[in-house]
């Protein structure tokens, strides 16, 4: 391919083109770049510190690193097609972004799924919470020097990839949903596997992560009162999820805009929806977003003992009838219908009718409030395809959080806030 | 390759070093190369999915340390090999090529997944369609991400290159092996269920 | 379009009688409950409905949930170029509303929110990189994805997908040269 670009174009530098002030001479300040490729920035994250010895004066953040051009991909890909890479926005929780994906394109379509296919994804969502403050708890031990709890909490999340790869056929990058339902149905082994999880694992697992960190003397010292956020700058920051719960925000779409099994007569026969409480710390500092944390993984594995035994029997994906959604795979081997259903709904000049308009759809996802904004011109493919990405949103106001600490303390600030560098640049 | 005899004065030294000489070159041949293969101390330049399935080879399930490959270091002036997990932005591309230039001879790099191997799914004007068409390469491990068996298989890929190749510079490998790893997915047939 | 919506919508017509606000669900045809209400705002008048909005006892839309911008250059039917969407979310009273507000070439400009929402300030230089719209009184509107000097926006509808070749504008390294 031939470059457009005229050779005096500015390439991009190893420090993406930006500079910053040089030290004063004679000065005391001292600028220490963190980043792009730093252990503690888990990904691709670029601090600038001003430092007078070992306190931070200010913080500039850069990122872009992993800009990947999601919502440009969005644009060129169908409503199915572009599954794979929610996959990779928030990779820490995959099947969470399938589920937040498919929500919005469902409120597009104006489809309502079937008890069955919402209580599965209730199921596999709350799993998805689970796995991503697993890595996020035990990341920020491994950041504070433990390497221990590291080990832990990853051994428990290997089943859950094992949960994963027996519903779907991968462990990592699911691709689960599809429009009005699921890829496929489950299994009865899978609800004895996550049962398993939920009363085997995950109990002996907790009390094990409790005895590591909640009373662990150092990790208590080096996260109490470390990057205090208070619920005003919260709110005003546009802060959701955990973050905004360690502050006091009372805040959890679950609740507040009930969604799946999550609202009140989901099954269409007035079962009500499932109990959990939401934890709320009013700290505001690392200690209550670990906290939070934990009784969150304890409130998901208490959702989904609720869910597991009752799943209601019945068809997974909506009927095909209003050939929106893909048939299933039996019926497309063996059946010319399903075989002509199934091309209609694939090839690229057929597909997907939506309507002309814009929808809005969010759930709550492990890092906060994960939504997409759809604008449709009735075509195959979305005319755009927003994220509303939470990583995004939260990690703004950690420039105004390190000040004034160590820089130690600015490892133990980010970690806690776990920022997914694929969801914080898209 | 053999080393040149060093030349000594004096006879009772001269015998020595025969024999000396003898074992340092069998040393150099196996030993070295043997214990260079098993101490691999990689790079994790995790940027994106991959990076995860990268920690998940380092805990405890599958546990890369069975392979001698547990010290990451993050730093590239200590390490030999570059683990690069994930895609890789235009605006990466010039921090992997002066992580690449500031790490120390010999070295090797593996290239993991789809994305850092071709560009994957994102065929965007962000991401870099492969990192080999700006930085040497010299294992290839396909998958999206790959499942870490296949990583594991892609640091035995470059244990073998390093049995083969020895600890020549990577001025003197040239273009080297360039490795990819084969899938070994086994075929099921679909929809056997529906139809019995 | 639920009741405190309504009484959302009352207060700005009241407050800004000139202003034709157009009031339209985003998507037709959906159940009133359900359906997400847009209005729209002449540029001129956006910081003035802003702090309305922020202020006002029955709005108090404490958040600024999400801001992004679509640019309907081919879309059926458009007039304008580009629709700066804020989505603002009230946490006491729990109700949402999208506010646009559209912009057009040569020189697409809206006032900053970030006086009112400090959460606006990534946001707008996202879509100051991604689309060049520039915002007013924003206190550093740099390019956040891309760095400076990346010769377009490339989320505009007339920039290619696969770009202009920015991804292989790089020099290469072989082995004989590291």
């Amino acid at each position: 391919m031939m470059s457009d670009i005229p050779a005096t174009s500015p390439r991009p530098q190893a420090f993406g083109g930006t500079t910053y002030a040089p030290e004063e001479p004679g000065s005391d300040v001292w600028v220490l770049n963190v980043g792009p490729q730093h252990p503690a920035t888990h990904t691709t994250l670029r601090h600038v510190l001003e430092l007078d010895g070992e306190r931070v004066l200010s913080c500039t953040v850069h990122i872009g690193y992993l800009h990947s051009g999601f919502e440009k991909l969005g644009e060129h890909l169908n409503y199915n097609q572009y599954v794979v890479v929610t996959d990779r926005m928030n990779y820490v929780s995959p099947m969470a972004n399938n589920i937040a994906w498919h929500h919005a394109c469902e409120k597009l379509f104006g489809i309502e799924i079937t008890p069955r296919c919402k209580a599965i994804r209730t199921i596999i969502a709350e799993l998805a919470r689970i796995q991503d403050h697993l890595v996020c708890v035990g990341c920020s031990g491994l950041d504070l020097g433990g390497y221990t709890p590291f080990m832990y909490f990853f051994n428990a999340r290997e089943l859950i990839y094992d949960i994963f790869e027996e519903c779907c056929g991968h462990r990592f990058t699911t691709s689960y949903t599809r429009v009005g339902g699921l890829m496929q149905d489950v299994r009865p082994r899978w609800a004895e596997m996550v049962k398993h999880f939920c009363t085997e694992v995950l109990p002996p697992a907790i009390v094990d992560f409790e005895k590591l960190l909640t009373r662990n003397r150092i990790f208590i010292e080096r996260t109490k009162d470390i990057g205090y956020l208070s619920r005003d700058d919260a709110v005003n920051w546009g802060v959701t999820g955990p973050l905004a719960r360690a502050s006091g925000v009372r805040r959890d779409l679950r609740k507040d805009e009930p969604y799946l099994c999550y609202a009140d007569n989901w099954d269409g026969q007035g079962t009500r929806g499932v109990e959990f409480k939401v934890p709320i710390s009013d700290g505001g500092d690392c200690l209550g977003r670990y906290l939070v944390r934990l009784e969150e993984i304890r409130q998901s594995a208490h959702i989904i003992m609720q869910l597991v035994d009752n799943i209601p029997a019945g068809p997974v994906n909506v009927l095909p009838d209003d050939k929106q959604t893909l048939p299933d795979k039996a019926e497309v081997y063996f059946s010319i219908e399903g075989l002509i259903h199934h091309f209609e709904q694939i090839m690229t000049n057929r597909g997907h009718t939506p309507p002309v308009g814009e929808a809005y759809g969010a759930n709550e996802t492990a890092n906060g409030e994960l939504g997409f904004y759809l604008v449709s011109d009735g075509g195959n493919t979305p005319y755009r395809a927003r994220c509303r990405p939470p990583s995004f949103i939260n990690y703004q106001c950690f420039e105004k959080l390190v000040v004034g600490h160590q820089i130690s303390d600015v490892i133990a600030v980010l970690s806690a806030m776990n920022v997914i560098a694929a969801e914080l640049d898209r | 390759m053999k080393a040149a005899a060093p030349t000594y004065q004096g006879s009772r030294e001269e015998f020595l070093t025969t024999r000396l000489d003898a074992l340092v070159d069998m040393l150099r041949q196996y030993g070295v190369n043997w214990a260079r293969k098993n101490s691999l101390w990689p790079l994790p330049f995790a940027t994106a999915c991959c990076g995860i399935e990268l920690m998940g080879v380092g805990a405890s399930r599958y546990d890369i340390a069975r392979f001698g490959a547990e010290v990451m270091r993050f730093t590239p002036r200590q390490c030999d090999l570059l683990i690069c997990a994930g895609r890789v932005a235009i605006k990466m591309m010039p921090v992997l090529q002066r992580i690449y230039m500031q790490m120390c001879e010999p070295k090797w790099v593996i290239s993991m997944g789809a994305c850092a191997s071709s560009g994957g799914v994102f065929d965007t004007y962000a991401v870099i369609q492969g990192i080999d068409q700006f930085l040497p390469v010299d294992v290839y491990v396909p998958g999206c991400p790959p499942r870490p068996e296949t990583l594991l298989e892609g640091v035995m890929a470059v244990q073998r290159i390093v049995e083969q190749e020895g600890i020549r510079t990577s001025r003197e490998r040239g273009r080297g092996l360039r490795l990819t790893v084969q899938p070994a997915a086994e075929l099921v047939q679909i929809g056997t269920e529906a139809r019995s | 379009m639920t009741k405190t919506v309504q009484r959302v919508i009352t207060a700005l017509q009241e407050a800004f009688p000139d202003v034709d606000f157009a009031v339209a669900p985003l998507l037709a045809g959906r159940r009133p409950e359900e359906e997400q209400v847009c209005v729209r705002v002449p540029p001129t008048r956006l910081a003035g409905v802003m702090r309305f909005l922020y202020e006002d006892r029955r709005c108090r839309f404490e958040q600024l949930c999400d801001l992004t911008c679509v640019d309907y250059l081919n879309f059926p039917e458009a007039t304008d170029r580009f629709g700066v969407t804020y989505a603002l979310l009230s946490l006491t009273l729990g109700h949402r509303l999208w506010v646009k507000c559209f912009v057009n070439d040569p020189d697409p400009e809206v006032p900053s929110a970030t006086g009112i929402w400090q959460g606006a300030n990534w946001l707008e230089r996202e879509v100051w990189d991604m689309f060049g719209v520039r915002f007013t009184g924003h206190p550093d509107l740099r390019r956040i994805l891309t760095w400076e000097g990346f010769p377009a926006h490339p989320l505009r509808k007339d920039y290619p997908l696969r770009g202009r070749g920015e991804r292989e504008n790089y020099e290469v390294i072989h082995r004989d040269s590291a």
